[in-house]
């Protein structure tokens, strides 16, 4: 065992030590994390995905500062029960612009990738005012202050360009009209003409049952709607995007 | 004015958040600035009205023993134990919330922002302080050299709880980047990265200057513990922010490649803050305590080695059957299994070091201990390798038996061999002759385990019915139960696991008030744990 009987060289020399932990750590994260950036097949080839709306963007940061993913995973794995329940398994495309992914780790409720569409507006906002209400055994906490917040839309076009920065294709178009595709998006009878050629398969509505103000509510309850409904499946290739 | 240079600073950072505080391009970031200015004003307060130290105060110092510098050390003792009640205390409230929803106050205190409150206070709030305070402590007396600035162990160890507070207020006020064991938003990250590298600085120094020829096994642990963490920060939380004066930022990363990142860095936050720094732990205070050698030199080379590059593999054991390629999720769940064998070498090497001491169990409530925690070390990472089997990930991910998994580790191991080195340390640093009880730390010792047997076995249950439940189909062919009706079944237990995570939480008052009649130099009037020699079987 001579080649323990060397390490001694190691154990007195502390910058030595450094340098050596940190070149072994670093091995398993270059082999198995690195690859994944730059290897083609990661991210299958898909119809439908396209960056976030303003508005359901903002409703994802609310998503994300409520701490909805503590409970919710969005990410339906390939098993058959999972495709019963929730639909078709999840992509990696379907979270390509998830900055930062919403997967989650834990169903304390049910996952929440394919929600969109699944439940009305109503049901949604009934919902999330007092979850108990609709659903007697559901442990969710209320929400019921998002409907009474008014949208903070001082930072919308900010929120695409850091998303941009990112690595987001807004279009410059889409960013300098963030903050009117925002408010068109949750305003009933507002001209979505711009809204609807920036995103495709948009969704604009009075999201909270208020027509009055735009809220918090409107946005989250905008961001569930779309959640899962973007790749067209008719015409997806498993086959071709095995990985 | 001895700490004039420290109030400036202070008064300097209030006033500088004050200005953040109004400048604030978001609700969120001018609340969480205000706190931060109000907790930095304070601090300052606190210092300004400190009596002088006098001047003669300095320690006599023997001649044979070198002046180590364990103020913060003593500080660290006391806010370990108190971040720990802390910790444990949000974890009962929010085992009570999801057992009656309506203990839910929205909007500060619904689960969704109590969780990552309660996560934090126990992994960086009580342990990252209970590590920083015995890393102090070991290194010092390994090295038989003090460190090599007293001021820069105070920075590094006020300006880790400053990262504390500043975690846990935005935690409450909304700020997060959901993030798991990462949530604080990018300024509180680039808080924490000005700390962690002074704090390599101090180690990385104290270890260069020491007065042994050999850096002992611990500080390893210790060292290879604050490299990975930076490197892992740094890496996971590289993200664009939406203004300088706000408090959102959006993660470099999307996706699967975010999502790999992630649990690279959650999975090390594991295996390196609660693993191989608590290691670092269990070397010194083991050996010291049990008044032996570590069992095995070799086998701890072997171990340490091993242990930090397996470790690093571990990570896509967290998204079996996702969207993440399934050769990552092979080569995570290969590396798991075989990080078995490290994780049961460092089990084996501080178990054996009681041989010819076991009955020291008996008799040394610290011990006891030790040993319960190293045992829930071996349990926990034999129960890690086997969920990362990806057919037992296909059940049990999602559902609470990973909850319980966790539990048991940083119930078991991480809380244990924490209290163990408290016990240890606190009479030693104060000059007492003993702890104010020894018969108290007995029952810390019998509710805590109490409580980690109950909460483990319960999320054992709880989580493996769900997961049945989710999957189950009647002879027709159609799914049994709706996600409702598996939500309702677990109701009793999280009853159980709260009731669990009460004894812990008692246990951990017990501690709190054990701790601190000690430093006040009371001995408790009790009958001694008796100690008498087995006798020879005739």
């Amino acid at each position: 065992m001579d080649i323990l009987g060397k390490h001694g060289v190691i154990e007195r020399n502390a910058t030595l030590l450094l340098t050596l932990s940190l070149v072994v750590v670093c091995i398993g994260g270059i082999v198995e994390v690195a690859p994944l950036f730059y290897f083609q097949n990661t991210i299958e080839k898909v119809e439908g995905m396209r960056p976030y709306t303003p508005l359901e963007l903002a409703g994802r940061d609310i998503y994300i500062r409520e701490g909805c993913y503590t409970c919710h995973s969005q990410m339906i794995r390939p098993f058959r029960d999972e495709t019963e329940r929730y639909g078709h398994y999840s992509l990696a495309a379907e979270s390509m612009y998830d900055h930062s992914f919403q997967w989650g780790s834990k169903r304390t409720g049910p996952d929440l990738a394919r929600v969109g569409g699944r439940y009305s507006d109503e049901w949604h906002v009934e919902h999330l005012t007092n979850p108990q209400s609709l659903v007697p055994e559901s442990i969710m906490p209320k929400y019921g202050f998002l409907a009474e917040t008014d949208l903070d839309t001082n930072n919308t076009m900010a929120s695409l360009k850091a998303n941009v920065a990112v690595g987001v294709p807004y279009s410059e178009d889409a960013v300098a009209n963030a903050q009117r595709d925002l408010v068109a998006q949750a305003t009933p009878g507002a001209d979505t003409s711009g809204l609807i050629e920036r995103y495709n398969n948009v969704r604009a509505e009075d999201f909270d049952g208020d027509p009055k103000r735009i809220t918090e509510m409107d946005a989250l309850v905008a961001y569930l709607q779309m959640l899962g409904t973007l790749v067209d499946f008719t015409t997806y290739d498993a086959q071709a995007n095995f990985r | 004015m001895h700490y004039l240079p420290w109030i400036i600073v202070l008064g300097g950072g209030a006033f500088f958040a004050l200005v953040l505080s109004g400048l604030g391009q978001d609700a969120a970031f001018s609340a969480h600035w205000g706190i931060i200015a109000v907790v930095l004003g304070l601090g300052a307060i606190i210092l300004m009205r400190r009596p002088e130290p006098a001047a003669v105060a300095a320690p006599v110092s023997r001649s044979d023993a070198p002046t180590y510098i364990d103020g913060p050390i003593r500080a660290g003792s006391i806010l370990t134990v108190f971040w720990g009640c802390v910790g444990f205390l949000v974890g009962l409230v929010i085992a009570l919330q999801l057992a009656w929803p309506d203990l839910n106050l929205e909007p500060w205190f619904n689960f969704g922002r109590m969780r990552p409150l309660h996560t934090s206070a126990v992994v960086f709030a009580f342990g990252g302080t209970a590590l920083i305070t015995t890393s102090f402590y070991v290194v010092q007396r390994t090295c038989r050299a003090p460190m090599i600035s007293e001021n820069l162990a105070w920075f590094v160890f006020w300006g880790y709880q400053l990262f504390i507070v500043m975690a846990a207020t935005g935690y409450l006020l909304g700020i997060t980047q959901s993030r798991e064991y990462a949530e604080p938003e990018w300024y509180v990250d680039l808080w924490l990265t000005i700390v962690w590298v002074a704090y390599l600085i101090l180690f990385l120094g104290t270890l260069i200057k020491r007065k042994e020829p050999h850096i002992y096994v611990a500080n390893w642990f210790y060292l290879a513990f604050i490299v990975t963490i930076a490197l892992l920060h740094v890496v996971n939380n590289l993200a664009m922010p939406v203004s300088l004066l706000g408090s959102k930022s959006y993660s470099l990363f999307s996706g699967v490649q975010d999502a790999l990142t992630q649990w690279w860095y959650g999975h090390n936050a594991v295996g390196f803050f609660l693993t191989a720094g608590f290691l670092g732990m269990m070397y010194y205070f083991m050996p010291k305590q049990a008044e032996r050698p570590v069992y095995s030199y070799r086998l701890s080379i072997i171990h340490f080695w091993a242990l930090i590059f397996l470790y690093i593999w571990a990570g896509p054991h967290h998204l079996h059957y996702t969207a993440l390629p399934d050769w990552a999720q092979t080569l995570g769940m290969v590396f798991s299994i075989m990080l078995w064998m490290p994780s049961w070498g460092g089990m084996i090497n501080g178990l054996m070091t009681l041989r010819g001491a076991w009955d020291k169990v008996r008799t040394d409530p610290i011990i006891r201990m030790m040993v319960i925690a190293i045992a829930f070390y071996g349990m926990s990472t034999f129960e890690g390798p086997v969920m990362s089997i990806k057919s037992v990930n296909g059940l049990s991910h999602y559902t609470d038996w990973t909850i319980g998994h966790v539990h048991s580790g940083a119930l078991g191991w991480v809380g244990m061999i924490s209290f163990a080195a408290v016990y240890f340390m606190v009479p030693r640093l104060w000059g007492r002759r003993q702890l104010y009880s020894p018969r108290m730390v007995n029952w810390h010792f019998w509710l805590a385990t109490t409580g980690i047997v109950i909460y483990a076995a319960v999320m054992w249950v709880s989580g493996i019915m769900q997961g049945l439940m989710w999957r189950e189909y009647d002879d027709q062919g159609f799914l049994v139960y709706s996600f409702a009706e598996t939500v309702a079944a677990l109701h009793p237990y999280y009853i159980a696991r709260a009731f669990g995570g009460l004894l812990y939480l008692a246990g951990g008052l017990v501690m709190a008030f054990n701790i601190w009649m000690t430093i006040r130099g009371r001995v408790r009037d009790e009958r001694p744990i008796p100690t008498t020699a087995l006798q020879p079987a005739e």
